[in-house]
């Protein structure tokens, strides 16, 4: 599951910024069947959760109406300098996560 | 595989008002050349342009991590011989070429294959598969920007010939050439969409409709199965001609890749 994230490198304390998060994913809805006829069971990623040093701060949980390679973008307030940590995972098992570093000055 | 369906009332119709048959003996490029881009619409510009919602470049970043693979009885991965992929800038510009060793058009698909095969000792990838399309995509994009070089000479000439026979060629249940709809009628619509020029430049690409990548060579087949012909494998020696032919064809068009489409 390639994925690619972006974070401000540096912020203000208090500034809202941006955080886009993309992953690699058929996200299969369950309705889809293969050249041979058989259902292809539902995969999709379920669940998103950031952490900012530790703290949730953004969960998103998906389902079968979410496209292919989701992309989402969400804003949070810059509190502290640290880590922004991404954890994700599909129906079939499989995780995924990524960490970024922020300066907050 | 998920072709588009011409709906057949449509396209007779539209056929009928098409100008007379196209069986041109000379190769031609469209005038003004223009990039598919332009007939896609603004939100799928905008995406196309925008480095971080592309969701191509996440084949971008797969295919880097690839690059730096330790693979075969070697551990050697690309960037151990190559170096950063930034040298591979201008590679892409060269393909289709005859390659020296068997003589035969290899496409940029063909060259990395080739170098996992015989440099990497180990077994290629499948044409369509994700991994394939990665690299195919990362080294292209190193030469965004420029256009082909492409020169027809006495070692390629029989498959540009070739190619532009095809492109000429009527096909399928509609009877239709690749010339009757990207070089007689692009511009026009046909149903929800705008005929372009059909320009390789931006392959692979991401679509929308796929919901994934694919190579131009799926392009192909989408617009055969669209005029209801006969598809070839990936990677067919008439797909090789045809791509030859459209790098010809595209002029100084600079490459795109990783594109995006409807
Ligand atoms: C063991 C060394 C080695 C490894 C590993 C290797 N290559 Fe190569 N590659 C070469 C050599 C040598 C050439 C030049 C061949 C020639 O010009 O005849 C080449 C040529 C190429 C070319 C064409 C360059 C041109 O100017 O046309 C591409 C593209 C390429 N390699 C991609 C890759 C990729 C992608 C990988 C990893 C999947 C890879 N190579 C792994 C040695 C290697
Ligand atoms: C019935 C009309 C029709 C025929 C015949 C046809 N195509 Fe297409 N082609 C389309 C449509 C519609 C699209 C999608 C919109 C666009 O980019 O033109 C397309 C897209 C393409 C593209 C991608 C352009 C881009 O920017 O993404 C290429 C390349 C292409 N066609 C090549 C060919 C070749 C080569 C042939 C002959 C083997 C062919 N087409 C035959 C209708 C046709």
């Amino acid at each position: 599951m390639a994925a690619r994230i972006s974070v401000p490198q540096n912020a203000r304390r208090g500034d809202n910024i941006e955080i886009r998060v993309a992953i690699q994913h058929p996200m299969e809805t369950g309705y889809r069947t293969d050249d041979n006829g058989t259902a292809i069971p539902k995969n999709v990623i379920n669940k998103l959760v950031c952490r900012y040093n530790g703290v949730e701060v953004f969960r998103a949980e998906m389902g079968s109406g979410i496209a292919a390679n989701p992309y989402l973008s969400f804003f949070i307030v810059a509190a502290n300098s640290g880590e922004l940590r991404f954890d994700w995972g599909d129906d079939s098992g499989a995780t995924g996560s990524e960490r970024a570093s922020i300066i907050v000055a | 595989m998920s072709g588009y369906r011409l709906p057949l009332i449509l396209i007779a119709g539209w056929l009928a008002a098409a100008p007379g048959v196209s069986v041109a003996q000379t190769a031609v490029r469209p005038q003004p050349l223009k990039s598919g881009i332009e007939f896609t619409g603004p939100e799928v510009r905008a995406l196309q342009e925008d480095e971080f919602a592309n969701p191509a470049m996440l084949w971008i970043t797969r295919g880097a991590a690839l690059w730096q693979q330790p693979v075969g009885p070697a551990q050697q991965s690309c960037a151990s011989c190559h170096g950063d992929v930034a040298t591979m800038k201008g590679v892409a510009t060269h393909y289709p070429q005859i390659d020296k060793g068997s003589a035969r058009l290899i496409n940029l698909e063909g060259r990395i294959q080739q170098c996992r095969e015989v440099r990497q000792q180990t077994a290629p990838l499948r044409y369509e598969s994700e991994d394939l399309l990665a690299l195919t995509a990362l080294v292209r994009m190193q030469s965004r920007g420029m256009p082909l070089a492409i020169e027809i000479d006495p070692q390629n000439r029989r498959h540009f010939e070739r190619g532009r026979e095809l492109y000429y060629r009527r096909v399928g249940q509609m009877n239709l050439s690749c010339a009757n709809c990207h070089q007689d009628n692009w511009g026009k619509r046909l149903g929800p969409e705008t005929i372009s020029q059909g320009q390789g430049n931006p392959y692979p690409i991401y679509r929308l409709e796929w919901q994934t990548m694919g190579s131009l060579h799926r392009r192909l087949r989408a617009c055969l199965s669209g005029v209801r012909a006969e598809m070839l494998p990936y990677g067919a020696p008439e797909y090789l001609d045809l791509e030859l032919y459209l790098a010809w064809r595209s002029g100084d068009l600079p490459i795109e890749t990783p594109g995006v489409r409807r």
